[in-house]
């Protein structure tokens, strides 16, 4: 795949975070899952955040996907400041500007693939036409054209995860947060998935990957390693003796 | 306000396929609002219908007459002043209005004298127990509201010749007279013959409260004739103006005590009452009927709330890591309540209509079976049901759909 190797120019800061923490309280005890992380990422970057399970790797995406707040630090979303927002501005960012994908597809299981993505219109206040026509047109750009009236139940896995990609890139999102996105395919459908986020890179879409998993990590332009709360290691491309594989 | 709109479509649509997807759930939740509807609504056609009776029996008194007796028409302590009073005797009316006929200002039209006592009568094979025979004159028909569906009420010249000729009313009439015209046929009360004249429209009997339907009526001179001896009298007076009630009162208490030749100083020896004097003693019994009705039964539909509410928790449980997706996509607060807050006012709805399309079918059945039980189906009745059941969806659905809507998303996303 020659295209792995061509990195497209970085665009303006999307992301900025400075020394952020993260600490959860269980009963008694205080868990610090993160513990001062700074980071920044551009726009059209293809980025993979690694790390082992209790590494902070979870938690550093619930931040960036705006779902959940720092305990302290800053964060800065399109230059807007995401740390001091209620939940309802979280909901409006999370909406217009983060694609979320996840492991397990989360679709609704009895709206079909149309009504699935157009989900994010409606949230979004699109008119009806308007929404039918965006949600089709996203879809059919996914390769599922022929599948917009299908409920989950009646795709493979593959299309499923479509589907959901379908989804979050409904609203013309500023990044694209994908979970072990290959988490529950087979390696030959993952393979498919990661071509179709390499194909939205090289058409200007910012994607992140949470992974553990070298072989999906592989397909970034730059790799984050986080371990106990904090990075470990923020280079660009994939250098196979650095990145080891981990919690395996 | 737009994407309100679109998320409240969106809401109706998860309803309805939620319902259509958890059928048996969703009957067995609706079952518990279906009862409790149909039990409120039956008691709401019970109420009405009390109301309605109450009001129809109050009719046949008259709100523009003014009644002279012996007794008050309230409950007393004090009987052992009242037993002693004079009785009421027909012949007063005469002399008020030849008095009230001497005033021009005068509240007061007329004054009908009435005698009355409870009498066998027969026709052929056919007897009615216990009519409540009345002795009148022919300007009765000004007091009372009371209409012929056949024949007459008897004339001025009859009234004055005391003749032997009676109005009937409509019960007595069926009785006597199953597959007959009663028009022209002679009936026997107390061995004396009568002509029957007119028929009484039916007017529906309520609670054994009195009603024209069961009885009959003749000329005064006719029923002193015969039935004198144990008969009770009253007099009747027409108010011209009803809204000057309190002073035709007055007037009447003034030339009452001409009559009797009351000194100044003696207190009055008659009553005189109205309508509002009986419905005042009635409403409260009629108003706590409805209100201990409504109460019981509204605690059956309690129940159904319950079960709406408790359906509209698991449904949040079960659904939690939707809520979390939802909310990832950009789903608010307000978005979330009021999906689960539209599931539950949805399903206690379709409750509420299935409970009233069978009330209502039970409704037409009790009164196709008994038609003097008295219910009484309005459009305020279905609107009423209608809200309430809203009502109770949005109330049961509160508690649960307000925990969803705060749920945390990160937990909701990992909840499995």
């Amino acid at each position: 795949m020659e295209t792995r190797n061509s990195i497209r120019p970085p665009g303006p800061v999307v992301i900025d975070i400075e020394n952020i923490t993260k600490d959860y309280v269980m009963g008694e005890e205080v868990v610090r899952a993160l513990r001062g992380v700074s980071l920044q990422i551009r726009r059209n970057e293809y980025l993979a955040i690694m790390g082992p399970s209790g590494s902070g790797k979870s938690t550093l995406m619930n931040m960036l996907g705006c779902l959940d707040t720092p305990t302290s630090g800053r964060y800065e979303f399109n230059g807007k400041n995401v740390a001091e927002m209620d939940d309802d501005e979280l909901a409006a960012v999370r909406n217009r500007e983060i694609g979320f994908v996840f492991q397990t597809f989360n679709l609704l299981p009895r709206s079909t693939s149309l009504r699935n993505v157009e989900l994010p219109l409606i949230y979004a206040g699109i008119n009806p036409d308007r929404r039918e026509e965006r949600a089709a047109q996203v879809l059919a750009d996914v390769g599922l054209g022929d599948r917009i009236h299908h409920k989950p139940n009646e795709l493979s896995g593959g299309q499923r995860q479509r589907v959901a990609i379908a989804r979050a890139l409904v609203n013309g999102p500023s990044i694209v947060l994908a979970d072990e996105p290959t988490g529950n395919l087979d390696s030959k459908t993952g393979e498919e998935i990661m071509e179709l986020f390499e194909n939205l890179y090289q058409h200007g879409n910012t994607i992140i990957l949470v992974t553990h998993e070298r072989d999906i990590a592989a397909h970034a332009r730059r790799t984050v390693h986080l371990r106990d709360g904090l990075i470990e290691m923020d280079h660009v491309g994939f250098i196979p003796e650095l990145d080891l594989p981990v919690a395996r | 306000m737009k994407r309100l709109l679109y998320e409240l479509s969106e809401s109706w649509k998860i309803a309805a396929a939620q319902m259509r997807s958890n059928l048996t759930r969703s009957t067995l939740t609706a079952l518990g609002v279906i009862i409790g509807i149909i039990a409120v609504t039956l008691m709401g056609t019970a109420v009405n219908g009390i109301s309605i009776g109450f009001d129809k029996s109050m009719a046949v008194l008259g709100d523009d007459v003014l009644y002279v007796t012996q007794w008050p028409w309230k409950p007393v302590d004090d009987w052992w002043n009242y037993r002693d009073r004079k009785k009421i005797k027909t012949e007063y009316a005469e002399t008020l209005n030849r008095m009230i006929a001497a005033i021009p200002s005068s509240n007061l039209v007329v004054a009908v004298p009435t005698s009355n006592l409870m009498r066998s009568i027969k026709y052929g094979g056919n007897q009615v127990n216990n009519v409540f025979v009345l002795g009148t004159t022919s300007d009765f028909i000004i007091t009372s509201t009371i209409d012929c569906t056949a024949g007459r009420f008897f004339n001025d010249l009859e009234s004055r010749g005391g003749a032997n000729v009676v109005v009937i009313g409509y019960d007595v009439a069926d009785a006597l007279f199953p597959s007959e015209n009663p028009i022209d046929k002679s009936v026997l009360i107390n061995g004396q013959l009568f002509k029957v004249i007119g028929v009484n429209t039916r007017q529906g009997t309520f609670l054994g409260l009195f009603s024209w339907d069961s009885m009959v009526a003749m000329p005064l001179g006719a029923f002193n004739k015969y039935f004198s001896a144990k008969s009770e009298s009253d007099v009747r007076v027409k108010v011209k103006d009803k809204t000057r009630l309190a002073d035709a009162k007055d007037e009447l208490t003034g030339l009452m005590r001409r009559v009797r030749g009351l000194p100044p100083e003696k207190k009055d020896d008659f009553s005189i009452n109205e309508q509002q004097a009986f419905k005042s003693t009635l409403d409260p019994v009629k108003n706590s009927i409805a209100i201990a009705g409504l109460f019981i039964t509204g605690l059956s539909l309690f129940v159904g709330a319950i079960g709406i509410m408790n359906i509209t928790f698991v449904s949040v449980k079960e659904r939690t890591k939707e809520i979390g997706t939802r909310k990832a996509l950009g789903a608010r607060r307000r978005t979330i309540l009021l999906q689960f807050l539209i599931e539950s006012t949805a399903l206690c709805l379709l409750g509420g209509f299935i409970g009233l399309v069978l009330a209502f079918l039970m409704c037409f059945l009790i009164s196709k079976a008994a038609p003097s039980f008295p219910i009484h189906f309005s459009v305020g009745l279905v609107m009423a049901s209608v809200i309430v059941s809203a009502m109770t969806g949005l109330v049961s659905g509160f508690a649960p759909a307000w925990s969803a809507s705060r749920l945390d998303p990160v937990a909701a996303l990992r909840y499995e």
